[in-house]
Formats: structure tokens, C-alpha cells, sequence
């Protein structure tokens, strides 16, 4: 059942995708060249990315952005309007793929909750990035994304969170103006400032790890004038959420609800760039009272260096032992009034988590995978990148590139094959049973796996990407852990010594 | 590539930065390839307060060393010191041998050793840029831990061993 409708899938993009992600290559061509160059050709680009969303409530608005653009007079509203209205694309097409995935695998998801005031609230801003919709309640929300957002967090929020988000957003403008293509030392050397006032403030973490990864890129791809290519749609994708998260901050607004009840661990997503790490746990939650069970997910994340990598990386999340410990043990969860946000994100707490009774995750997703129910996408948050749907993939052959199931063959996501745990192409390979991430990129559906039931040698093994949360089971990595000697110790005893002089 | 992949420009996950290899750091706490130079920090092998900036520049070759106090090192007069040597080991450890010599703009010798292959005068270059640059990068592990969704995660995935 699953393979034919895995075909179906697979077979090709639902229409329109392929159109639409043409249209916002037109801006993510502008911002190789830069505002300040364009070009008749990327003048044009740009027009007809205006023209596409002409007929959304965005339409008026962008139609100004790109006159001005082109006449060289961009300025922040033009460069915002034109950030929403790249979501707003990347927002349908993200919305066309997760239909066809949901209906692929039977999967039923809660329909997103609009409040009253959906207008001014930054979570609804972009429910005009569900697309096709149009209409005059989308018009105030698409209002609501690009101006309306600024104006309300400014009233709340302190001085130093109105600085940090103005630098940013500076900063991004000089870079729009600029082009990947002029981004000099002087430009990315800036941008250590922005991330230092962004680190300051809590809430805008996401805002800050994305910067600062986006600057790490720029560095070393550097001199970019003569680089022999640039990650166009990458380097957009960031340039847009971070735009769009300076004019208010994080959107993922307040908690939705309080929640108790055992969750049952899936597998779990390491994600990490040179000063970022983050673990993103997918599970079942069993909600106390009886009530069905739901998909959610939860994250911990801490700052490293560069030199922090693989295996050492759980070391920097042990501070929630009852999360990292139940990874390793595949243990469940009793979970005790632990906020969850309308996105399904689990805001974690380790003090309201005890660990509990084993619990196979290949169990978790025989038994109840199905049947659960997912969350809605936050509105801003629907774009091809977010797309991470836990599933169960059974009864196939792999070479580690592909899964084959009958006719239809999955690719491997060989990219997001963990350094950090025992899951390797090899593993796969000799695999018959996965529990893995639906993930969309570059135009294909790719499976990302978690874990692995295999046969290896005519034994059973299995592996799971977060085996080694509570420090590596497997003795050669033990050993070249023991030989690069605990990095974070020998930082910290550095910094304690030259730092606080 | 599969026929039906696209084009590398039109992907949204990749691997920008090239990965790096786990090393030790009590000798070289520090290594970057940046402004156009291989420098970072040292700690001095007697006073366990003292570190020197060390750097090599790409292309010249220039190289300087001092104390983080700006003393010049004593080791470094027309041949690299000891400081330097390291500095250049530990980067070789950490990018590869590889990625180091293209960076400098040096052909990697037979014997491997970069160090010997560097033939530049020495030329002080100031060390509080990296001085304050390796203090940013300290500052990274006073940061505090998230439980925010981080959403902006999903464009950077798990890092792969340097192969």
C-alpha cells in the first residue's frame, strides 16, 4: 500500500512546484548580483517573481518593491515585502509537497488554529504563504507580514532586542545591495557584531544561529567575487527568514497548551553548523487522560566551536540527562505540564521529565505511528526545508543510495548521515526495516534515516542516530574521543584563565 | 547525479563549509584560516598564563609571532618557531593538508611538512585582531543553552567525519 502510494509520490512534483520555484530563482538571482547591479535580465526576473504574486494580497506592495528595486532605491519595506512574498511561494509549494506526503501516508494533520485577531499577530502573518488561497482575510494577514509585525513588537519589546533585530536587519540590507557576489572581509566581519547582539537575547536565538551559520558561509566560500559558485537558493532561503525574523523576532508564539502523558521517543535529528548544535527528538505523545495520540517534536540546542564535532557534540547537551538518557536507552518518558507550542515543538524541560519503561522505537512506530495525529505547519515556518515527517519504512532492499520498494526507489538522504551516531551508508545498506525523516531538497523526496534494523554477518543489528546521547558505545569511537581529549574542558580552562581579565 | 536532481544553485540543504577533523586544543586552542592569513593561538609551552598570536599569510608567507601582550617571540628570527610549527601541525590536523596549502598558496612537499616549505619573512602583524577573535570564539561556550524550536536548524545538517 505504502510503496504504490509512495510512487505516486515519487512519480513527480504536484503541479505548479517546478513554476513556482522558478519564479523566486528570479530573486535569488537578484541577490547574486545585488540590488545596487542589476541587470536588464534580473530586472526582468524580478518582474515576473512581482507578476506571479500579483493576484495575492501581497501583489500592490510587491509591485512597488521590485519598481523601486530596479529604479535602485530599495528600501527595508521594499526588501521586506520582497522576503514575503519569496515565503509566501515557498510557502505553497511547501504546503502542495506535505498534502501529497500526508496523503501518501495516511497521515491526518490538525488543521492550523487562525485566532480572532489573526491579523496582527506575527504567527498568522503568513497564512498568505498558503497560497492559492487569496481572499480578503489572507489580504490582512499578507498586510501583517511585512509591516504590521515591526510596528507591534516595538511596543513590547526592551532596547536591546529592538537594537539587535535593527542590526540585523542593517546588515541584510547592505548584503541585499551588495550581491553574494560583493560580499567582502569587511561586510562578514561586520556581521560578528549583529550575532553578538542577537546571542544576548534569548528569544532570538533562531535568529542568531542562522546569521551567524549564513556568515561561517560566506567566509568559506570567500573571495566571493571570484568564487566558482554561489548557493544561490541556500543563501536566499536564510537571507529571507532572517529578514523576515528581524522585523519582530521569533513567531512561534505564545504556548498553546500544557501537557502531561508519556512520549514515546521516535529517533532523533542532530542539525550543526560550526557554532550551533541542536538535537530535534520526534515522538509520539501518549496524552494523559486517554485522549489520541499526537506527533510532536522537541529540541535542545547548545553553542560549540567549530572544533566540537561528532561524537563530543552530546557532550554539550547534558544538561537534560532525562532526555539524552532516554535516547540511549530507548526508554519511555513521563512527561508533566510541559508547554507545547500550536507548531507541535514540545518546549523541553528536563525537571517535568522522568524516564520510564523501555520502549522500542521500532515498536513506537509499528504500533502507533499510524494512527497519530500530526500538527499544523506554523504559517511562517512552510517552506521545502521544514519538511521532516517521521516514518516507517519495512520490507525493502537497499545498496545505501536507494531504498527499493518493488518498482519505486527512495534516495538516501547520504547527507544527513550522522557523524554524531552508529547509522552509517553501510548500515542502510544491509537494512530491511528504517525508521526515518521524509525530507524534501532540490527538486526529490529523500529518506532520512534515524534508525536501522540490519543484518549484519547474520546477526541482527540495530542502530539508532542517537545511541551515543549519554557518550559513544562503540569502542574505536571511544578511543578517538579519549585521543582528541575533551575539547570543551580544555576551552573552558583557556577562557577562565584570558577571559574575564 | 540523478538526472531529475537539480542543479546545485537550486538546492537548499548543503554543505557549504567543508567539515573538520577533531583535534586536540591544549597546545593550539585556537586555528583559523581567515583574512587572508593561517592564524591563531598558542599556549606557551612554560607559563601556563601566557598564550602567543601566531599567523602565516597567504601567498607572502609573512610570518609573525608574539605574546598576546604584543612581546615579540624570542624563537622567531628568519626561520619559523616552535610556535609556528605547531600552529601549522594542529591546522593541518584540523582542515587537512590539503585545504592548508591551498589556502596559504603553497605546494604541499614530499615529506608532508608544509612548515619546511614556507620560506617567508618575518613581518609582525598585530595580534589583538586575533587575539580578540580566539575571545569571541571562547565566549561561544558561555552562551547558554535553547529549548526555542529553532526551526532555522533545518538548513544545516548533522556534520559528516572528514573523510
Amino acid at each position: 500500500m505504502l510503496e504504490v502510494k509512495l510512487k505516486a509520490l515519487l512519480d513527480g512534483a504536484p503541479a505548479g512546484v517546478d513554476a513556482a520555484l522558478d519564479v523566486v530563482a528570479g530573486l535569488d538571482e537578484a541577490l547574486v548580483t545585488g540590488f545596487a547591479r542589476l541587470g536588464p535580465e534580473r530586472a526582468e526576473a524580478l518582474t515576473a517573481f512581482a507578476g506571479a504574486l500579483a493576484g495575492t494580497p501581497l501583489g500592490a506592495r510587491l509591485g512597488e518593491a521590485v519598481e523601486k528595486a530596479v529604479a535602485g532605491s530599495v528600501s527595508d519595506e521594499h526588501l521586506a515585502a520582497l522576503a514575503g512574498g519569496r515565503s509566501a511561494v515557498l510557502g505553497a509549494v511547501h504546503d502542495a509537497l506535505l498534502d501529497g506526503l500526508d496523503e501518501a501516508l495516511g497521515r491526518s494533520r490538525t488543521a492550523w488554529q487562525t485566532t480572532p485577531d489573526a491579523a496582527v499577530t506575527p504567527s498568522s502573518a503568513a497564512a498568505a504563504s498558503t497560497g492559492s488561497g487569496g481572499g480578503a482575510a489572507t489580504s490582512d494577514s499578507a498586510e501583517a507580514a511585512t509591516e504590521t509585525l515591526g510596528d507591534d513588537a516595538a511596543g513590547a519589546a526592551s532596547a536591546s532586542v529592538v537594537g539587535a533585530l535593527a542590526g540585523c536587519r542593517a546588515w541584510l540590507r547592505e548584503v541585499a545591495i551588495t550581491g553574494w557576489r560583493g560580499v567582502d572581509h569587511e561586510l562578514t566581519t561586520a556581521c560578528d557584531r549583529v550575532v553578538e547582539a542577537l546571542l544576548a537575547v534569548p528569544g532570538l536565538r533562531g535568529l542568531a544561529v542562522l546569521v551567524d551559520g549564513l556568515a561561517a558561509e560566506l567566509r568559506a566560500l570567500s573571495p566571493l567575487a571570484t568564487a566558482e559558485r554561489v548557493p544561490a537558493r541556500r543563501w536566499a532561503d536564510m537571507w529571507a527568514r532572517g529578514l523576515l525574523l528581524a522585523q519582530a523576532g521569533a513567531w512561534h508564539g505564545d504556548v498553546a497548551e500544557v501537557v502531561s502523558g508519556r512520549l514515546l521517543l521516535l529517533g532523533v535529528d542532530v542539525q550543526e553548523h560550526g557554532t550551533a548544535v541542536r538535537a530535534q527528538v520526534y515522538a509520539v505523545l501518549e496524552p494523559a487522560g486517554g485522549r489520541p495520540s499526537r506527533l510532536v517534536r522537541t529540541s535542545v540546542a547548545a553553542a560549540k566551536v567549530e572544533t566540537i564535532v561528532g561524537s563530543a557534540v552530546w557532550r554539550l547537551l547534558g544538561a537534560h540527562p532525562v532526555l539524552m538518557g532516554a535516547l540511549a536507552d530507548h526508554r519511555s518518558v513521563e512527561i508533566t505540564d510541559m508547554p507545547l507550542l500550536a507548531g507541535g515543538d514540545l518546549v523541553w524541560h528536563d525537571d517535568r521529565a522522568m524516564a520510564s519503561t523501555p520502549a522500542d522505537p521500532f515498536t513506537t512506530a509499528r504500533v502507533q505511528l499510524a494512527e497519530a495525529s500530526a500538527p499544523p505547519v506554523t504559517p511562517l515556518d512552510r517552506h521545502p526545508v521544514q519538511i521532516a515527517e517521521p516514518v516507517l519504512v519495512e520490507g525493502y532492499s537497499s545498496d545505501g543510495r536507494l531504498v527499493r520498494l518493488g518498482e519505486t526507489a527512495l534516495p538516501v538522504d547520504l547527507d544527513r548521515l550522522p557523524a554524531h551516531g552508529p547509522v552509517t551508508a553501510g548500515l542502510v545498506a544491509a537494512s530491511s526495516a528504517c525508521i526515518g525523516l521524509m525530507r524534501w531538497d532540490g527538486g526529490r523526496w529523500l529518506l532520512q534515516p534515524l534508525a536501522v534494523q540490519a543484518t549484519v554477518k547474520r546477526k541482527a543489528v540495530v542502530a539508532h542516530t542517537g545511541d551515543w546521547a549519554m557518550g559513544p558505545t562503540d569502542p574505536k569511537v571511544v578511543k578517538a574521543e579519549a585521543k582528541a581529549g575533551d575539547a570543551v574542558a580544555v576551552l573552558r580552562e583557556r577562557a577562565r584563565r584570558l577571559l574575564r581579565r | 547525479m540523478d538526472a531529475d536532481e537539480a542543479a546545485w544553485e537550486r538546492h537548499s540543504v548543503l554543505r557549504v563549509v567543508p567539515p573538520v577533523a577533531p583535534r586536540k586544543l591544549a597546545k593550539v586552542p585556537f586555528v583559523e584560516l581567515a583574512d587572508g592569513r593561517l592564524q591563531g593561538v598558542v599556549s606557551s609551552g612554560s607559563d601556563i598564563e601566557r598564550v602567543y598570536v601566531s599567523s602565516i599569510a597567504a601567498g607572502s608567507h609573512a610570518m609573525s609571532c608574539s605574546t598576546n601582550n604584543n612581546r615579540p617571540c624570542g624563537g622567531l628570527h628568519g626561520t619559523a618557531c616552535k610556535h609556528l610549527g605547531s600552529l601549522v601541525d594542529e591546522a593541518v590536523v584540523q582542515y587537512g593538508v590539503d585545504r592548508v596549502a591551498r589556502y596559504l598558496r603553497v605546494e604541499v612537499p614530499e615529506d608532508g611538512r608544509l612548515i619546511g616549505a614556507l620560506r617567508g619573512q618575518v613581518e609582525r602583524a598585530p595580534a589583538a585582531v586575533v587575539f580578540s577573535r580566539f575571545l569571541r570564539h571562547l565566549t561561544y561556550l558561555e552562551v547558554p543553552d535553547s529549548t526555542e524550536p529553532l526551526a532555522e536548524m533545518q538548513w544545516f545538517p548533522t556534520s559528516q567525519a572528514v573523510r
